[in-house]
């Protein structure tokens, strides 16, 4: 303990270094612009910077890295809450709230809990970084098929959360997000499923062209055909720009239990940083005394996913930095990176290198309390942006969305998709389907599907294997009593009033 | 889940080259694409091939596109389509689209390129956790032999170098090919944990992947597929333990169909001057990717052998139907 807080305080000195700290503040501002832009993520700035950062000292170029990624998990919220395009799929749940705070006039708070939110998760998890990595690293790499399985089981129960009103709808749209994550080569045999030929649906259905084609677009045609009936008028401030007493008080818990959510599923190898921020909300529903906002722009809502999507950035380099082990886009170019100076990230990376590790910790906390401090100031003018006229402001968010979708993948194929998810997202709205279960269908299927399939291989088939693992059994537990207890509340509820 | 998604970014790959072209060469300005996402194997060869190329003087700029989906299918097919005859371009692929190609029934193949150079090639190893009762690549035969189905491998995707090499194993020792149980992981990292967690009996990867996991003592290397034993690489070859499995995972470079053959020449020759210079070398040694340069009827003869030797394979564990 005491060699970590010296090793800490070493690499604190080495972060703070004037170069060091120009790196860090570069490394926000751009990972925050491409966050920003849908499609356009922190894993593709690393690597078109790789090149260029090949002169720069190691411990340098690391720095400007992590602030990449820490900023793109930052700026991924900022439109999601202000026009309700997810910048990143990690932000999509900070979008249901979020956005709806944004209509009421809440868009500052709403903004500022995720910007205090981001950095209370993100300095707390990489606090679990410095201290906790190679106990949680052990853990992770004892998770196995059978247990992932499992966890996305008790993700299903929990989606239930972004339903809505009705079950069946919600039902319905989780069931077209599953049929599209059939899309593509099938992982386990190589054979293409639902790709008509098609040779670009081979690799699936790209989440983000998906989220952007629902949300955005979706919205965009929502928003004109119904400006002949009655026009929408938004206030882009009412009531305090700033979080008030009362914003504090909600959003403090949501921060924590998302950091909770965040950090140790962003350790495992194939956790993601979007299970975490499903899992938040729907926690938050739950727990909610304001249970009637929820839908209309609930402050939790927006806390606790913004912190889980943080906590698990950090989370992702708990298996890079002790295996040497890639469990994201992003982490994998860094580990390039790392490669790119002859160091190999690993077990003896700590060992060989504790100046580089303890460097790039200490940078976290740096461009931690930097992305703070950029994006606080910002938050009135993010605001002004509401009050552009709607047919530019929503013409604008067209092309943004437009132009994101081909930056990611040059193709007519991937543009029809997103034109296709557009009006599908249109008709949704319109006939009052929840649109988030598509998005998680999409997210959470394919990844059940090859973890329960490959469980079975390693068993040769035997279904017990499902139990056999005490992590397994206890998340499935746990996803029966959360599937259970509200029928069995309701039978008893109904019991009791019979009693009367 | 994560890595297939990875997203280029073409505006900004045009600044960058903007940055990096020293402007002192001569006139060749070549384009060159990568048929995957950034940050991945294809993707860093065309990077460090514009590099060299540019710092050697031997071109005086290159322009990386990237043209990712299905293992290179969709590359290869815009490739072939829309670079037809033209003497400037070149596409970079590898092992893993002679699969991907068969796999995917796609109707361009890589007949139909023409074949400029082999560049780098990585060697593959079997590895199992330390605490695994098995010690030899013999070890593993035995247990592949006595009861191929509870041998389980992980590796990459199906149909990829990893799973090639799990049936040849397989078939080498005398087992029944079509009935290994390979289990395929996306990328390295997510099979490492499988078997650092002992839910595997063994792992195949290019060497570089796990390499410091067997420095470190947490995996055991069963064996490598080289044919010699490398300098530097403290690991037995399969062939010095008596069974036969020589494999690389190669990476190439291609130009499109209907070139002509001064066309071609002046591409070979890029590539052989630049596969020389020490930008080149240098980035060799930064990435760890050894030197396997083949270039001309040489590399052509090795494309269709290799095409054929894949294809077999996969037919042979029912990935490809015949």
């Amino acid at each position: 303990m005491i060699e970590t807080f010296a090793a800490l305080a070493h690499g604190m000195a080495v972060a703070m270094q004037p170069m060091n700290l120009l790196y860090a503040l570069i490394g926000v501002f751009l990972g925050t612009a491409v966050g920003v832009l849908p499609g356009i993520g922190p894993a593709l700035t690393v690597a078109l910077l790789l090149p260029v950062t090949y002169k720069l000292d190691p411990g340098g170029s690391l720095i400007m890295f992590a602030g990449i990624y820490y900023g793109g998990m930052y700026g991924g919220s900022t439109t999601a809450i202000l026009i309700n395009t997810p910048g990143e799929s990690a932000s999509m749940a900070t979008a249901l709230e979020g956005n709806k705070m944004a209509k009421a006039g809440r868009g500052g708070p709403a903004l500022a809990t995720s910007a205090i939110g981001s950095f209370v998760a993100g300095t707390i998890a990489t606090i679990g970084l410095a201290f906790l990595a190679p106990w949680l690293v052990d853990f992770a790499v004892r998770f196995g098929p059978e247990d992932y399985f499992a966890l996305m089981c008790v993700a299903f129960v929990t989606v239930s959360a972004t339903f809505g009103d009705s079950p069946v709808r919600g039902l319905t749209s989780l069931f077209i997000g599953l049929t599209l994550g059939l899309v593509g080569i099938d992982k386990l045999t190589g054979q293409a499923r639902l790709a008509f030929g098609i040779p670009e649906l081979l690799d699936g259905v790209e989440v983000t062209t998906l989220a952007v084609g629902l949300f955005a677009v979706g919205e965009a045609l929502y928003v004109a055909s119904r400006r002949h009936h009655a026009e929408e008028k938004l206030e882009p401030v009412r009531g305090s720009l700033w979080m008030t007493r009362e914003d504090w008080r909600r959003s403090w818990k949501p921060w924590l239990r998302g950091t909770l959510f965040g950090f140790p599923i962003g350790a495992l190898p194939a956790g993601g940083a979007e299970i975490p921020t499903f899992l938040s909300y729907s926690t938050e529903r739950r727990l909610t005394k304001h249970p009637e906002e929820f839908g209309r722009g609930a402050i939790e809502g927006v806390a606790g996913p913004e912190a889980a999507n943080n906590a698990s950035a950090a989370g992702t380099l708990v298996p890079l930095l002790t295996l040497g082990l890639p469990t994201s886009a992003t982490a994998a170019m860094m580990l390039a990176g790392f490669q790119q100076y002859g160091l190999n990230p690993g077990p003896l990376l700590f060992a060989e290198r504790p100046d580089l590790v303890w460097g790039l910790i200490a940078s976290l906390f740096i461009a931690n309390g930097m992305l703070l401090v950029l994006n606080l100031p910002l938050v009135g003018l993010w605001v002004r942006l509401l009050a552009i006229p709607q047919p530019w402001l929503y013409a604008g968010i067209l092309v943004f969305a437009t132009m994101g979708t081909i930056a990611a993948k040059p193709s007519v194929v991937e543009l029809s998709m997103l034109a296709a998810f557009g009006v599908m997202g249109f008709l949704m709205r319109r006939f009052d389907f929840p649109i988030a279960p598509v998005v998680i269908g999409l997210i959470l299927g394919p990844i059940a599907e090859s973890q329960l399939r490959r469980a079975l291989a390693i068993s040769l088939g035997d279904p017990l294997v499902l139990l056999q693992s005490p992590m397994s059994a206890t998340l499935l537990g746990i996803a029966l009593i959360a599937l259970l207890a509200p029928f069995a509340l309701r039978g008893l509820g109904r019991f009791k009033a019979n009693e009367d | 889940m994560i890595s297939s998604r990875m997203r280029p970014f073409g505006a900004v790959v045009a600044l960058l080259l903007g940055m990096s072209g020293p402007a002192l060469a001569q006139q060749l300005e070549l384009k060159l694409m990568a048929p995957a996402a950034p940050g991945g194997g294809w993707d860093q060869t065309a990077r460090s091939m514009q590099q060299a190329l540019v710092a050697s003087g031997v071109a005086r700029s290159v322009q990386v596109t990237n043209v990712p989906g299905a293992g290179g299918s969709v590359g290869i097919a815009q490739f072939v389509n829309g670079a037809k005859g033209d003497g400037n371009q070149m596409m970079v692929n590898g092992f893993v689209m002679v699969g991907a190609l068969a796999m995917n029934k796609s109707p361009v193949t890589l007949d139909q390129v023409t074949p400029i150079a082999r560049l780098t090639e990585e060697i593959q190893v079997i590895v199992v956790p330390a605490s695994s009762p098995i010690k030899t690549a013999q070890d593993l035969a035995a247990a592949v032999k006595a009861d191929i189905a509870k041998v389980t491998f992980a590796g990459g995707s199906a149909g990829g170098v990893d799973h090639v090499m799990a049936a040849l194993f397989a078939g080498t020792v005398g087992a029944d090919a079509k009935k290994i149980n390979y289990i395929p992981f996306s990328g390295g990292g997510e099979s490492l944990a499988a078997i650092l967690g002992g839910k595997v009996t063994a792992g195949i990867s290019g060497l570089s992947e796990y390499e410091g996991q067997i420095k470190a003592g947490k995996l055991r290397a069963l064996g490598v597929t080289s044919a010699q034993r490398l300098p530097g690489v403290d690991i037995p070859t399969f062939k010095e333990q008596g069974i036969d499995l020589v494999l690389a995972n190669w990476r190439s470079v291609v130009a499109p169909p209907g070139i002509t053959p001064e066309q071609r020449k002046t591409l070979s020759d890029a590539v052989e001057k630049m596969v020389k210079s020490d930008a080149w070398k240098e980035i060799l040694k930064q990435k760890g990717w050894d030197d396997a340069y083949l270039g001309g009827d040489a590399f052509a003869d090795f494309l269709k052998k290799e095409i054929v030797r894949v294809t077999d394979v996969l037919k042979s564990v029912g990935l490809v139907k015949s």
